[in-house]
């Protein structure tokens, strides 16, 4: 199944009903897909006329306690901004998908990895964090659709899946029966019917600074314990690791190619893979690099998620970059000559 | 002693922000008492804006939840479409509907959405200080039009009515005016009838109620009514632009 297509099946088996988006390459199969799926199964696809006010629906359906998904493409996530921070502010849970192009401005159309600093520095206006998750394969994809909605319930904020044009495109076996919809929680707050309740009311709006700051403290908090709790990675042969290669998503399949190349070539060398790109999880990349003397950062950017490996690793351990932008792809080849150069310097360090 | 006159039960104890003399609270206690009157408002959702209006959702004793600016008529929809026995309204300014949400209200009415918009045209920014707004009147000084609105460069006002009405979607559209009991109770009616017809599901309802922003018109209240009178309605003519025919039961 394509990834785009594997998502939308798997939003139906995680229980969600919803759907607002605007077409856009390289996602339309995902809004095409639930444009058939949704009516067989009761749910509500609706096109809006943006991306903006795509993502206020998403608002709007959120406050009532829905399930809701949105999807897009770079150009339109900039357009959703705004709706985000305010989900944020407001403490609204519902998932959004990145499926990224290159930029800046309408860019190409081509997969790239350059919205990790919009997706994991906040994004819009405001002091807010979204959850982002980073698939690397489409059955990843799919299991991330569930835990991007139950991610959001449990803490009341938006979650984003962050994959890229490849992703989105490429078709792999994808197994459903892992998403599990029970999870869908009882929200009190909802709106709609408040028989035999208090009223409920959802807002972003402190006039008040004192409160404000109140509100700022205790999503902050919030925030914290989602760091604590939810940071995701996965490792590959980094065990013994002297060069470790850091990169997310599908980039990270390719750096498991050169790695192999390298441990063939005598150079022990390793990939961290962070699933969780928000929180960053720098607990578990301090772990592997312990025997680690050089790390590698991989990306299909100029260099974003390199910046929080640095800030992670405090300068303890030499980071290079690697990326290709634009559409571009880096190689198992290209890598492994990184991985080569790197391991080199490191060795004359010593 | 026989109780005659009260606060609408839709209405909360919170007392109203707005200036002396300006309309909003008129329009918030003809909003209500239909509330009240349709049995409502335990599955009434009210959208709040951005503009005077902005804490409103303090105001109405409904659920309710807060849009971004001119967002609205999109929020609204989402409410709707995920919660369809919702009863959901908007109530937005003339900046809010008109210049910053344009497309949402445009297509709002074009997919007949079943909502509500309550759309305050006092022809100004009143919230950010009096700024010019989309409805600004040809001549009108503000704070950003300050030689007065001249169409060569600040462009012309929009009339919203006229505009939706162009579409096949809506099911209501009117506009009215408080600026004396005669057309307060006229407003009262568009706006239980706007209500009504959500709840038969018949579609996309619209009142724009003209309304005085003495603080920012710099006028007295009473000043304001007669400018209401003499310019607004000259260029925003009352009366009924559209409405669906009546259908048999069907909620
Ligand atoms: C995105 C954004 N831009 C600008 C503003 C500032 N702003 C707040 S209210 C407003 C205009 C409100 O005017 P109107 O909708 O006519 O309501 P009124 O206050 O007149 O009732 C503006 C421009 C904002 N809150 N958000
Ligand atoms: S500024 Fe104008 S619109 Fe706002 S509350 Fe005062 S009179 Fe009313
Ligand atoms: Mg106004």
């Amino acid at each position: 199944m394509k990834g785009n297509e594997a998502i939308g099946e798997a939003a139906i088996a995680a229980g969600c009903r919803y759907f607002f988006g605007y077409p856009i390459t390289p996602q339309s199969e995902l809004p095409e897909y639930l444009a058939r799926r949704f009516p067989e199964v009761g749910g509500v696809y609706l096109q809006a006329e943006s991306e903006v006010a795509a993502i206020n629906m998403v608002y709007g359906a959120a406050a009532t306690g829905a399930r809701v998904l949105t999807s897009s493409s770079s150009p339109g996530i900039s357009l959703k901004q705004e709706g985000i921070s305010y989900a944020a502010g407001s403490e609204l849970p519902c998932l959004i998908v990145n499926i990224m192009r290159g930029g800046p401005g309408l860019g190409g159309i081509q997969p790239a990895q350059s919205d990790y600093f919009q997706a994991t520095k906040g994004g819009g206006h405001g002091d807010y964090k979204v959850i982002v998750l980073a698939p690397a394969s489409v059955q990843e994809l799919a299991d991330m659709v569930g835990t991007g909605f139950d991610l959001a319930d449990k803490y009341r904020n938006p979650a984003m899946i962050l994959g890229d044009g490849f992703l989105g495109q490429m078709m792999e076996p994808v197994d459903f029966a892992g998403i599990k919809k029970s999870k869908i929680v009882e929200k009190t707050w909802a709106v709609g019917c408040k028989k035999g309740r208090e009223r409920n009311v959802h807002t972003s709006l402190y006039l008040d600074p004192e409160e404000l700051e109140k509100h700022n403290i205790k999503l902050a908090q919030k925030y914290e314990l989602i760091a604590e709790n939810e940071t995701m990675a996965q490792e590959y042969l980094t065990e013994d690791a002297e060069i470790v290669v850091v990169a997310y998503g599908l980039v990270a399949r390719i750096c498991k190619a050169a790695v192999e190349k390298a441990r063939s070539e005598g150079i022990r060398a390793g990939v961290f893979r962070p699933i969780t790109l928000w929180p960053f999880p720098q607990k578990e990349l301090r772990k592997a690099v312990a025997a680690a003397r050089g790390v590698l950062a991989v990306e299909m950017s100029m260099g974003q998620m390199v910046e929080d490996v640095r800030l992670c690793l405090e300068g303890r351990l030499p980071v290079r970059f690697y990326g290709r932008a634009g559409g571009m792809a880096p190689t198992t080849q290209a890598v492994y000559e990184e991985i080569k150069k790197i391991s080199l310097e490191c060795k004359g360090v010593e | 002693m026989e109780v005659v006159f009260q606060r609408p039960q839709a209405l909360t104890e919170e007392k109203f922000s707005y200036c002396p003399g300006c309309h909003h609270g008129i329009i918030h206690r003809l909003v209500a008492e239909v509330i009240d009157e349709l049995g409502i408002i335990d599955n009434t959702v009210c959208v709040s804006s951005v503009g005077c209006s902005v804490v409103n959702y303090q105001f109405f004793a409904t659920d309710a939840i807060q849009a971004a600016h001119g967002r609205a008529p999109a929020a609204a929809t989402g409410v709707k479409r995920a919660s369809p026995d919702s009863i959901v309204f908007t109530y937005q300014g003339d900046g809010d509907l008109a210049a910053m949400g344009t497309a949402e209200i445009i297509h709002a009415a074009a997919r007949n959405e079943n909502i509500t918009v309550v759309f305050v045209n006092n022809a100004i920014y009143g919230m950010t200080g009096g700024q010019m707004a989309p409805t600004t009147l040809k001549g009108q000084k503000t704070t950003t039009s300050p030689y007065g609105r001249d169409s060569k460069r600040e462009g012309n006002p929009i009339r919203v009515c006229e505009l939706l009405n162009s579409l096949d979607g809506p099911a209501y559209l009117e506009r009215v005016s408080v600026h004396d009991p005669k057309h307060v109770i006229r407003a009262k009616k568009a706006i239980k009838k706007a209500f009504q017809l959500q709840v038969k599901g018949r579609g996309f309802s619209l009142v724009e109620v003209l309304s005085a922003c003495p603080t920012n018109w710099h006028l007295s209240p009473l000043a304001s009514i007669e400018w209401v009178q003499k310019e607004l309605m000259a260029y925003y003519p009352l009366g009924v632009f559209r409405e669906a025919g009546e259908v048999d039961g069907e909620c």
